[in-house]
C-alpha cells in the first residue's frame, strides 16, 4: 500500500483510484461546521472518519443558501447563530487534521462569504489549513475564472457541477474544465433526502459518462443504503448530506450508524 | 399586421454584455441546474423582441389594458410651497394595478406564454409585483404562485387579498427575515425544482442575467414616455430625474431613456429606514461599513453584509424597498458617476407622503414617497426655471394601515 500522504487535487484523484481498485463507490459525507454546536460537529466528522468514509464535504454556513432544502437550511442557520464564521471553519479543518483525520476534505460554501474573506486569501488559508478542494454551488464555470486560477496555483480542486438539465455543450465544457471530480446533481431541485432515486438518472449519468473519464460523484437526494447499491458501478462516488444532518438531531451515534450502513453498501453486492 | 407604436428594443449600445455584465457587476451566479434555463430564457427574450407580432401584442395590451401612456402631472401647489424648482410627476400610480410593476409583469407573462410555460412563480415585497403578476396571469389564463415573506404579508394585507382575488396562490415565507430577500430565495428554490414547466417572473432589475436586462427593457417605457412628454409640455428636458431604488426597476425604467442626456442628473433614493447610524435601513450605497460589492440572488452588486459575508437584515417602512441588494446596473451607473444615490429615512418618506396627499390630492406609495422626499429636499435649492421629474412609481392605498400606525 502506498503510504505517501498526498494533498490537494492529488489526494482527491487518489481517493477515486483507490476506491476503484477496491471495487467500491467512494462515500463523501457532507456535514456543516457548527451544527448542532462547533464541538459536536467536529466530533461527528471524527466519527465519520473513523467509520472509514473516503472524503468529506465540510459545509461553511451562509445566511441565504439557495441550493439547499429545509434540513441543511435550518442546520446552517443554527450554525450561524452559534457564531460560526469562515475563519472558524478553517480552524475546524486545521483541528481535524491535527487530530489525525487523513481523508481528503473539500470545503463547501456559497460565494459571498468567500468573496468577503477574499478569494485568493481564502484559497491560501484553506490550503494551509489542510483542505484539498472547494465546492461553490452558486458559481458556474463562466464566473469562476479567478477562483479557478487561484485553486490551480495552490493545487486545490475546484469542483464543477452538472445537472440533468445540462446540455451536451455544457457537459463538454465542464468535462474539459473539471478538476478532481464532477459533481452530478441527481435531480432538478434543492438538497434534501428523497425516498427514491429519479427515474431518468441512469440516462443522465450515461450522457455525462459518454463525454468524460473523470470521476463522477452524485449528490442531492441520496439517503439510503439501497440508493447506494443501485448506483454501484455507474458512478465513482456519492454525497449524503441532509440525511446525516437529520440523523444528527438524534445524536452522534445515529450519524455513525447511518454512515456505517451507507458505507457497507459501497461495495459490490 | 398591427405595428407596435413604440416597439421595445433591447438597447445594444449600452451594457450589459452578452454574459450580463455591467462592468464588474451583474453576471450569473446560480446553481448549475438553472444555467440552461437562463440560456433558454435569454434566447426566447431576444427572439420575442425581434418579433413584430410579440411587440404588437405587448404594445396593444399596454395601451388598452394598462392604460398607457401614463400622464405627467405638474405638481403646482407642491412647487409653490417649496418655492424652487418646478416639480413634475410621472404618474405610474395611474397604471392598471396601481404601480409600474405591470409593465414588466405583462411583458414577461407574454414571454412565458410564448415559451409554453403554463406555471408562473413570482416573489413580492410590497405586493405590487405580486398583484401585477397575478393580474397578468389571470389575463393570460396562467397558473400563478407568489412567494411573500410573512412579515410583508402582515403589513400589506390589501395586496394579499388582491392577489387571492385574482386567482393567485400566495405562499407565506417563514425563513430568514421573512421579507423580500427570503421570498426571492424561496422562489429560486421553487424554480430550480420545477424548471421544466415553470416561468420565474422576477419583478425587479435584479437576479441573474437576463433578468436585469429584461426588466429594464420592459420598464424603459416609463422614461421613453416621460422624455417625450417633458419635451412636449415644457419644451425642455428635466434637470433632474428622481426615483426610489429598492431593486431599482422603476428607477432604471425612468433613467434609461435619459442615459445619453448628459445634462440630466439621475438620482436614485434608497431607504434610509431609521437612519444609517441605527443600522436599521436598506441603504446599500450609503452605509460604508455594511454596503459592499458581493453576490446575492445570482448577481454581483452592492450588498448589505456583515464582515463575514452573511447577508444583513434590513429595515424600511416600505416593504418594496426593504432589500439587502440593489440592481447591478445601479451599482454600475454609480461607479461610472452617471447616477447618484441618496437616501430618505422612514420619517422623511412619511412626511413626503402627507405633503403629496394634502398639496396635490395624490396618495403615493411609501416607496415612491422616498423619491418625493428627495424632491422636497432638493427643489428649494434650485432656481425657479429648473425642472425636477419624480417617478411616482405607485399609489399608496396599500399603505394606509402602515401610515396610520406610523402617524399614531
Amino acid at each position: 500500500m502506498d503510504t505517501t500522504q498526498h494533498t490537494g487535487l492529488l489526494a482527491i484523484e487518489r481517493l477515486f483510484a483507490a476506491a476503484r481498485v477496491q471495487g467500491r463507490t467512494a462515500f463523501l459525507p457532507y456535514f456543516p461546521i457548527g451544527y448542532p454546536t462547533y464541538d459536536e460537529s467536529l466530533a461527528i466528522i471524527r466519527a465519520l472518519a473513523a467509520a472509514g468514509v473516503d472524503g468529506f464535504e465540510i459545509g461553511i454556513p451562509f445566511s441565504d443558501p439557495l441550493a439547499d432544502g429545509p434540513t441543511i437550511q435550518a442546520a446552517t442557520q443554527i450554525a450561524l447563530e452559534n457564531g460560526i464564521t469562515v475563519r472558524r471553519c478553517l480552524d475546524a479543518v486545521r483541528t481535524l487534521r491535527a487530530e489525525g483525520v487523513v481523508q481528503p476534505m473539500l470545503l463547501m460554501g456559497y460565494l459571498n462569504p468567500l468573496l468577503a474573506y477574499g478569494l485568493e486569501d481564502f484559497v491560501r488559508d484553506a490550503r494551509a489549513a489542510g483542505a484539498d478542494g472547494l465546492i461553490v454551488p452558486d458559481l458556474p464555470p463562466e464566473e469562476a475564472e479567478l477562483l479557478a486560477s487561484a485553486c490551480e496555483q495552490a493545487g486545490l480542486a475546484l469542483i464543477l457541477f452538472l445537472a440533468p438539465t445540462s446540455s451536451p455543450d455544457r457537459i463538454a465544457l465542464v468535462a474539459r474544465a473539471a478538476r478532481g471530480f464532477i459533481y452530478l446533481v441527481s435531480v432538478a431541485g434543492v438538497t434534501g433526502a428523497r425516498a427514491n432515486l429519479p427515474p431518468d438518472l441512469a440516462a443522465f449519468i450515461e450522457r455525462v459518462r459518454a463525454q468524460t473519464a473523470k470521476p463522477l460523484v452524485l449528490g442531492f437526494g441520496i439517503s439510503q443504503p439501497d440508493h447506494v447499491r443501485q448506483l454501484h458501478g455507474r458512478i465513482d462516488g456519492f454525497i449524503v448530506g441532509s440525511a446525516l444532518v437529520k440523523a444528527a438531531q438524534s445524536g452522534a451515534d445515529a450519524v455513525r450508524d447511518l454512515a456505517a450502513s451507507l458505507h457497507a453498501a459501497t461495495g459490490a453486492s | 399586421m398591427i405595428q407596435a407604436k413604440n416597439p421595445m428594443h433591447v438597447d445594444a449600445a449600452h451594457l450589459p454584455d452578452a454574459r450580463g455584465h455591467f462592468g464588474e457587476f451583474g453576471g450569473r451566479f446560480v446553481p448549475e441546474t438553472l444555467v440552461p434555463a437562463l440560456d433558454e430564457l435569454t434566447a426566447a427574450f431576444h427572439a420575442a423582441m425581434a418579433d413584430p407580432a410579440f411587440q404588437a401584442q405587448y404594445s396593444e395590451l399596454q395601451a388598452s389594458y394598462t392604460g398607457r401612456p401614463t400622464p405627467i402631472t405638474f405638481a403646482r401647489r407642491l412647487t409653490e410651497h417649496l418655492g424652487g424648482a418646478q416639480i413634475y410627476l410621472k404618474r405610474e400610480d395611474l397604471a392598471h394595478t396601481g404601480a409600474h410593476k405591470i409593465n414588466n409583469a405583462l411583458g414577461q407573462a407574454l414571454l412565458a406564454q410564448r415559451m409554453g410555460k403554463p406555471r408562473i412563480i413570482a416573489e413580492t415585497g410590497a405586493g405590487q409585483h405580486g398583484v401585477a403578476s397575478a393580474t397578468a396571469a389571470a389575463l393570460l389564463g396562467q397558473e400563478c404562485h407568489v412567494y411573500m415573506g410573512s412579515v410583508d404579508m402582515a403589513r400589506q394585507r390589501p395586496n394579499v387579498f388582491r392577489m387571492q382575488l385574482l386567482g393567485a396562490e400566495v405562499i407565506p415565507v417563514e425563513s430568514g427575515t421573512r421579507t423580500l430577500k427570503d421570498a426571492i430565495t424561496e422562489a429560486i428554490r421553487d424554480w430550480v425544482t420545477n424548471v421544466e414547466n415553470t416561468y420565474y417572473l422576477m419583478g425587479s432589475a435584479l437576479g441573474p442575467h437576463p433578468y436585469p436586462l429584461m426588466v429594464r427593457t420592459f420598464q424603459s417605457v416609463i422614461g421613453i414616455e416621460a422624455r417625450q412628454q417633458m419635451l412636449e409640455q415644457t419644451g425642455q428636458l428635466p434637470d433632474v430625474c428622481i426615483a426610489c431604488v429598492g431593486g431599482g426597476s422603476n428607477a432604471i425604467g425612468l433613467f434609461h431613456a435619459f442615459r445619453d442626456d448628459e445634462a440630466v442628473d439621475l438620482v436614485g433614493v434608497e431607504a434610509g429606514g431609521r437612519g444609517i447610524a441605527s443600522g436599521e435601513h436598506a441603504a446599500r450605497f450609503a452605509d460604508p461599513n455594511m454596503g459592499r460589492p458581493g453576490v446575492l440572488h445570482g448577481t454581483r452588486s452592492f450588498v448589505l453584509q456583515d464582515s463575514d459575508g452573511q447577508i444583513m437584515n434590513t429595515h424600511s417602512v416600505s416593504a418594496g424597498l426593504d432589500y439587502a441588494s440593489v440592481g447591478p446596473e445601479h451599482a454600475y451607473l454609480r461607479q461610472m458617476e452617471r447616477a447618484t444615490y441618496t437616501l430618505a429615512t422612514d420619517d422623511e418618506a412619511l412626511h413626503a407622503f402627507q405633503m403629496l396627499c394634502q398639496l396635490e390630492g395624490i396618495i403615493p406609495a411609501l416607496e415612491s414617497s422616498h423619491a418625493v422626499a428627495e424632491a422636497i429636499r432638493r427643489a428649494p435649492t434650485l432656481p425657479h426655471d429648473a425642472i425636477v421629474l419624480v417617478n411616482l412609481s405607485g399609489r399608496g392605498d396599500k399603505d394606509l394601515d402602515t401610515v396610520l400606525k406610523a402617524l399614531e
